[in-house]
């Protein structure tokens, strides 16, 4: 009984803690929670699908802001499709990256990252965290992380990875994707690719 | 699997150009030969999917790791000494050394590059190359091709890669069953690592040559200005997301 009380206080001062840390400390924690999860788990580096998908809910989910992410690579789309189709948007592409994450995640074991010094003020809700992949044998790439400032706490909205920002290439295949066959045919294709069976 | 599909379609190529009429309609400024390049990618898909990819990925599963870590450093260390060069190229003194410390420590005491101590020792490795070093002399990238069994170039990247070959230490190899194994080795060695990579590109992407020339061409301009590129004159700008939450 004490035990349960203990937790639930325990439980009751992590969350606002985590709400305030700061968001370079909280990418850290995350990508460092992830890689230790990984390296300790041989079915994870196997790539045991729903272990792969538990630990993507659990750890990456909660701290990406998928519905900015879907307005921001929508672009100009955004305002045109209907609340409905906003909302299949957003189901699809979060259902997307998480099925791309879960494939690239098994290869993380072997990475190590390095964080650099954030600049920002201590009043700004909108940052980008600099972080450095580096993978034995290959030269450094640089990982960039947005993120803003939300009332459950910091959230990433767009990575930046050598340069390639995920929200702006998919912005481009989402433009020529609306304008060949309209917002509900962007949702069939997205449906469609997230249907298909995870390649080798 | 999908190499399979992709022989089939390949005869299909002028009806997929149909279905992707988009593309026509708002060509890409970098890719003028569009229609072109989607062809060599499917010619690319068939032709990698049915011989090289399977090797590759036998190479990846039979071939002990450790074995293969000295294949990847072996040629990284001579990526390295190229990198240097170019780096002298562009003028950066301090990038330069590291990549020739690099290579005469890895040359050395890393039994000719087999071994990567430099690493281990915190030097750092770098990738320049001669089209970025074009890109930074004020060349212009000029058209985007996708090269079959090569993968995606530009004419000034393109340029780069012959420079790089035509300089390479392989190719001054006089037994020529040596310099081709070592071609071989050094062209499987590419392909597996790029394996990873490819898998990530097949889940994420709709239109996987769109998504692959896209972010191809970014990462360069991204190299050539040195992680600072210009912004650029986006005709699409995302409006306030309605539905996000408000940051402002």
């Amino acid at each position: 009984m004490l035990r349960i009380t203990r937790i639930l206080l325990l439980l009751a001062f992590a969350a606002p803690a985590f709400a305030q840390e700061a968001p370079d400390a909280l990418v850290k924690r995350i990508a460092e929670e992830t890689l230790a999860t990984i390296r300790a788990d041989k079915e994870l580096q196997a790539g045991n699908p729903s272990k792969v998908k538990a630990l993507i809910e659990s750890k990456l989910v909660p701290n990406f802001d998928t519905a900015r992410m879907t307005a921001l690579a929508m672009g100009r789309n955004w305002r045109a499709a209907s609340p409905e189709q906003q909302k299949a948007l957003i189901e699809q592409f979060k259902t997307l990256l998480i099925r791309t994450y879960s494939n690239a995640l098994t290869n993380y074991r072997d990475n190590t990252m390095s964080y650099k010094p954030l600049r920002a003020n201590p009043g700004d809700t909108d940052v980008v965290v600099r972080t450095e992949v580096t993978r034995p044998g290959q030269a450094p790439v640089p990982i960039d992380y947005s993120m803003e400032k939300t009332p459950e706490g910091w959230k990433c909205y767009d990575v930046v990875v050598a340069g390639v920002s995920l929200v702006t290439n998919y912005r481009d295949e989402f433009n020529d994707t609306v304008r060949s066959s309209g917002i509900d045919g962007l949702i069939k294709a997205l449906a469609a690719k997230n249907g298909s069976p995870a390649p080798k | 699997m999908s190499h399979l599909r992709s022989l089939g379609r390949c005869g299909m190529v002028v009806l997929a150009g149909a279905l992707l009429g988009a593309c026509a309609a708002a060509p890409n400024k970098a890719d003028p030969f569009e229609p072109w390049n989607r062809a060599m990618y499917e010619v690319h898909e068939a032709v990698d999917g049915a011989i090289v990819k399977p090797i590759a990925q036998a190479y990846v599963a039979y071939m002990p790791e450790v074995i293969r870590t000295g294949v990847a450093n072996f040629f990284g260390n001579i990526d390295d000494l190229f990198s240097g060069i170019n780096n002298v190229l562009e003028g950066r003194g301090n990038e330069a050394g590291d990549d020739f410390g690099r290579v005469l420590l890895n040359t050395t005491m890393g039994l000719g590059g087999l071994f990567d101590l430099a690493s281990m020792m915190g030097i750092p490795k770098d990738a320049k190359d001669f089209g970025i070093t074009f890109g930074k002399w004020g060349f212009p990238q000029g058209p985007y091709f996708f090269v079959p069994l090569f993968g995606p170039t530009t004419v000034r990247d393109g340029t780069g890669t012959l420079v790089r070959y035509f300089t390479g230490p392989v190719g001054f190899i006089r037994d020529v069953p040596v310099r081709n194994t070592l071609y071989g080795i050094g062209y499987l060695n590419l392909r597996a690592q790029a394996l990873s990579a490819e898998s990530v590109l097949d889940t994420a992407a709709l239109d996987k040559y769109r998504f692959l020339r896209n972010a191809y061409l970014k990462n360069r301009q991204y190299q050539v200005y040195d992680g600072k590129p210009p912004p650029e004159d986006d005709e699409d700008p995302a409006p306030p997301p309605a539905t996000a939450p408000a940051t402002k």
